[in-house]
């Protein structure tokens, strides 16, 4: 493309005595124009992408600070929700995306590494698990409540099983509705989600690593604490931030669990979408947005930043 | 579930069920000095997963399961996703694959560019999503399925765009679209004859994932008030929970089948094609030489 | 038995590595320690219906260099990893020093081993990678980074210290393994194929570094490669491997002059192959209508090939000769005439670049094989 450039000569110029051997093309739009007309090729998916994305985006951020009725800026919306109910749904939030990436992190690690240092026949463990976590992963919102409900809530079938052996978890105060319960809940496709975004820098872990870690007289545990662990750190943590945005923004899988029981911002936002909203309230919603999509930027950047180094080492 | 979580997965899986489990595996895994502690690992795993599934069934009844498509709204539910789902295929693909080549072997510089963006509608909550889309879209369109298939696009379109590039960088578009033009082939051609065809398993698991998005998508349908699938799940809970579990379960198995339907598929495809490590979303590594540099 | 080329590329070569290997070779050679023999016997290794190693045996004196030759899936690297620990032989043991370390793990047989590449620990410096090795011996810290400082001296990258691999060019990283591998000062070296992934010039500058080394530290040294210019130019003694088993082990010039089997014949160096037809009593053969003494060894009557190197065959201008010169290849100082005999035969002759002149495409020539014992196997082999 670029050749085709350079052989335009600037208009108006005469051609020298030594250009005549140079066959003449036609003549061709100057370059910065040639540019232009190639970029419209991306028209179609900027203007989709503006009209489906952007312009809703914008709307909620710049609503966020806007009075509803008079539809003049106003901090109010983000007064009201740094206090009261939605300061403690952020809270609520926050401390049940960290229980539901941590734990599962955890988990999942372990899950992954289980899978990845099968020897023969392992293969097919591997492919079982990978499809299994597939699909646990997708399994989330309305189903994956159910099946909850069905085996833990208060006279379901696991506590019944419990009971049976001495184990009464609601007595201990487990409740399938409240923080705890609900990340016992995230869990089923955290985990999965874990497992398959760690395998791959699992992968990265060069068998020669190990070996040459080994032959220079390392023990397991020196390999992991010298060279494994450090070089997998970077990706697990940066893993562990997606698995916060995933947990921080599950919508459906709390709303079908606790049906708003619990103050999650989410399910704030919900409702406040749904009606039954008091007058000059209606963009508290957005304002709630906002600070979501704060947090998230927050958490890619730094997701971002990680697998960069990670990729250096493990490239 | 959270489009990161969908784009991270999707990323993922297609990834590592396509690559061939390392032979290399560190000589003291394949000794099997710690084969006890790997099992019982994946034993309480394999118990956490099965065991709600289990008491599900249990709760529902198996004859629940036979009544599920015959409950009221059933169809109609199921044939409302399949809709919208055909929708935004249509529209992502029309969308995405033109596009994808044309910045490709256009607008090389771009890519970037294009990455970055898709990367967007991963990032911000469907839930922000939600509220913005039903705060701009113009009345007609609310409450209908049409916002949906549109929508659906944007959900999609990080995973579709990442597979395509995938795609079309494990296959070095640009020597073979040369190869193409210099042997005579048109433009319409090349994309028809020579690209689409190395595309099969990226144009596969894209599919597969809108079709699991489409049929899984919570939150905007039930905010957006259209009765899909998964909505009517839910609703259907207040009438019957023994069918909204069988259905919850019916869900289940029908991801369950299309995930293994693109491993049968692709692996078939690759053994086809000779290629041997069929790599979806990275370009695969070559050993080549290093010299100093 | 360094090829022209070779030898003309590392004299050429004036880098800071040349200079530095210079330096080390012009040391004393020996070290006061006392080599280590290994002794591989009868090693076999079977996966599923594969045999790997097929019952091979093979002694190690203590600071020889032996070199494992052979094309892939011949069970070179089987079998240096079976001396390492990272595989256990199905049958078969490894003496080091006459005692049997079969069962012994990797991380205790205090064996230096340097892979093919990516092996340097992705998060330390170079300097940290070198001295892990002791770090994991307990040695303490200053004495560790001094130890480390001065192998990575002794391999030309004192500057590099401080550097991590992704930062290090691959000619580089090998030698901070090599200098990592050698930190320990392992009874044995083992290397597996560590030049392959380089490109041709830091590959020869390489081979001299790690030769010298070996050669100063008096290191018993087992080396994998599939690249016969390398182990021939490096090792004291080459096994020629082929199928899990050792066709032949021998110093690399009479490997050359004398391979005991075709296959070595043909794998080392080049080989033309004309027919001939033994004498009555299988002790001369005839071949382009000379009668010549024949090596031990080969079948003893009836039609045969004749396997001589291009190096050993005459070609001369001559009107109605026995062929036609078809190609003429310019290699520096000799050239390599490819000449078409009757019978669709092919034969490759090199012949001093000064006298190719009259060799045109095209012209007359005859080519004759002079007396020396001529190499013959079976007609089909």
């Amino acid at each position: 493309m670029a050749n085709t450039t350079e052989l335009v000569t600037a208009p108006g110029s005469q051609a020298g005595p030594g250009a005549g051997r140079i066959p003449r093309r036609p003549a061709k739009l100057p370059p910065p124009l040639q540019a232009a007309v190639r970029l419209l090729g991306l028209v179609p998916f900027a203007a989709y992408v503006v009209v489906g994305l952007f312009i809703p985006l914008i709307a909620v951020l710049i609503g966020a600070f806007k009075n509803p009725t008079t539809n003049a800026w106003t901090f109010s919306n983000i007064d009201t929700i740094t206090h009261g109910a939605y300061l403690r749904g952020y809270e609520n939030s926050l401390e049940l995306s960290l229980i539901a990436s941590i734990l599962p992190g955890i988990f999942g690690l372990l899950i992954a590494y289980a899978i990845f240092t099968a020897k023969r026949g392992g293969k097919v463990l591997r492919q079982m698990v990978i499809t299994a976590s597939g699909v646990f992963a997708n399994f989330g919102g309305v189903p994956l409540a159910f099946l909850f409900i069905a085996a833990l809530a208060s006279s379901a079938l696991v506590t019944g099983w419990l009971n049976d052996i001495g184990v009464n978890i609601y007595a201990h105060g487990f409740s399938l509705f409240d923080l705890f319960g609900a990340s016992v809940v995230y869990m089923y496709f955290q985990i999965p989600l874990m497992v398959l975004i760690i395998l791959p820098a699992l992968e990265g872990l060069r068998p020669s690593w190990r070996e040459a870690a080994e032959n220079l007289g390392a023990s397991s545990w020196s390999y992991w604490r010298r060279i494994g662990g450090p070089v997998l750190l970077p990706s697990f943590v940066s893993c562990l931030m997606l698995l916060f945005g995933s947990a921080l923004s599950a919508y459906a899988t709390a709303e079908a669990l606790t049906g708003g029981t619990i103050a999650l911002v989410p399910i704030q936002i919900g409702t406040l979408l749904n009606g039954n909203v008091v007058a000059g309230q209606e963009n508290i919603g957005k304002a709630l947005s906002l600070g979501l999509v704060l947090i998230i930027t927050v958490l890619m950047v730094v997701y971002v930043l990680l697998q960069r180094k990670a990729a250096k080492w493990l490239r | 579930m959270a489009p990161i979580a969908r784009y991270a997965q999707g990323v993922s899986i297609l990834r590592l069920l396509r690559r061939p489990p390392q032979d290399g595996a560190p000589a003291i895994a394949r000794s099997g000095k710690f084969p006890v502690w790997r099992w019982v690992i994946l034993l309480v795993a394999g118990v956490y997963f099965l065991l709600p599934l289990y008491a599900a069934i249990r709760f529902a009844g198996f004859k629940a399961f036979g009544s599920v498509f015959t409950q009221p709204g059933f169809a109609e539910a199921l044939w409302t996703s399949i809709q919208i789902s055909a929708m935004t295929w249509i529209i992502t693909m029309a969308l995405m694959l033109p596009t994808t080549i044309y910045v490709h072997l256009r607008l090389p510089r771009l890519r970037a560019v294009l990455e970055s963006i898709t990367i967007l509608p991963i990032v911000i909550p469907p839930i922000v999503l939600t509220v913005g889309v039903l705060q701009v879209f113009p009345t007609q369109l609310k409450a209908t399925m049409w916002l949906l298939g549109i929508e659906y696009v944007i959900l999609a379109m990080p995973f579709a765009y990442r597979s395509i590039d995938a795609g079309l960088r494990s296959i070095d578009l640009k020597t073979l679209t040369e190869a193409s033009n210099n042997l005579g082939a048109s433009w319409p051609q090349t994309i028809w004859r020579v690209i689409m065809p190395n595309l099969g398993t990226s144009l596969l698991s894209a599919t597969v994932l809108i079709v699991a998005l489409c049929l899984g998508e919570f939150t905007m349908a039930s905010l957006n008030l259209v009765t899909t699938f998964p909505v009517w799940i839910v609703e259907f809970d207040q009438l019957n929970a023994n069918i909204s579990t069988s259905a919850s379960i019916f869900a289940l198995v029908v991801t369950w089948i299309f995930l293994m339907l693109i491993v049968t598929l692709g692996s078939r495809r690759s053994r086809r094609t000779g290629a041997g490590e069929v790599t979806l979303f990275t370009v695969t590594a070559n050993t080549k030489t290093i010299g100093e540099s | 038995m360094a090829t022209n080329e070779a030898a003309a590329t590392t004299s050429a070569a004036a880098t800071d590595v040349a200079a530095a290997a210079a330096v080390v070779a012009a040391t004393t050679g020996t070290s006061t320690r006392e080599g280590t023999s290994v002794s591989l016997r009868n090693l076999t290794r079977v996966f599923g219906a594969t045999r790997a190693l097929d019952g091979m045996s093979l002694d190690i004196a203590p600071g020889e260099l032996v070199a494992l030759l052979g094309p892939s899936g011949c069970g070179k690297t089987t079998a240096l990893r079976i001396v390492a620990g990272f595989e256990t032989a199905t049958a078969g043991e490894v003496l080091v020093d006459g005692q049997d370390v079969s069962g012994r793990p990797a991380a205790k047989r205090d064996m230096g081993m340097v892979f093919q590449s990516y092996s340097l620990f992705p998060n330390m410096s170079a300097l940290d990678n070198v001295g892990f090795g002791l770090r994991m011996r307990k040695i303490g810290g200053a004495a560790r980074r001094q130890k480390a400082g001065e192998l990575l001296e002794m391999v030309g990258l004192s500057a590099q210290a401080a550097q991590f691999p992704h930062q290090l060019s691959g000619g580089q990283q090998q030698r901070v393994a090599l200098a990592r591998a050698l930190a320990i000062e392992p009874r044995v070296l083992l290397l597996d194929e560590p030049l392959s992934a380089l490109d041709a010039k830091v590959r020869l500058q390489l081979r001299e570094q790690i030769r010298t080394l070996q050669q100063r530290l008096g290191t018993t040294t087992l080396f994998v490669t599939h690249d016969q210019e390398e182990a021939l130019s490096m090792a004291d003694r080459v096994g020629v491997m082929r199928a899990g088993r050792l066709e032949q082990v021998a110093a690399p010039d009479e490997l050359y002059d004398r391979p005991a089997t075709a296959f070595v014949a043909e794998f080392v160096g080049t080989m033309n192959r004309l027919p001939g037809s033994l004498g009555s009593d299988g002790r001369t053969v005839t071949v382009l209508g000379s009668t010549v003494p024949v090596q031990d060894g080969g079948p003893s009557s009836g039609q045969v090939t004749v396997l001589v190197r291009p190096e050993n065959l005459t070609v001369a201008p001559a009107e109605g000769g026995n062929g036609i010169v078809f190609l003429r290849t310019f290699l520096g100082a000799t050239s390599r005439i490819t000449v078409l005999l009757s019978g669709d035969l092919q034969v490759l002759v090199d012949v001093p670049s000064t006298h190719a002149a009259a060799m045109t495409p095209g012209a007359s020539v005859q080519v004759a094989v002079p007396s020396d014992p001529v190499l013959v196997v079976g007609a089909e082999g």
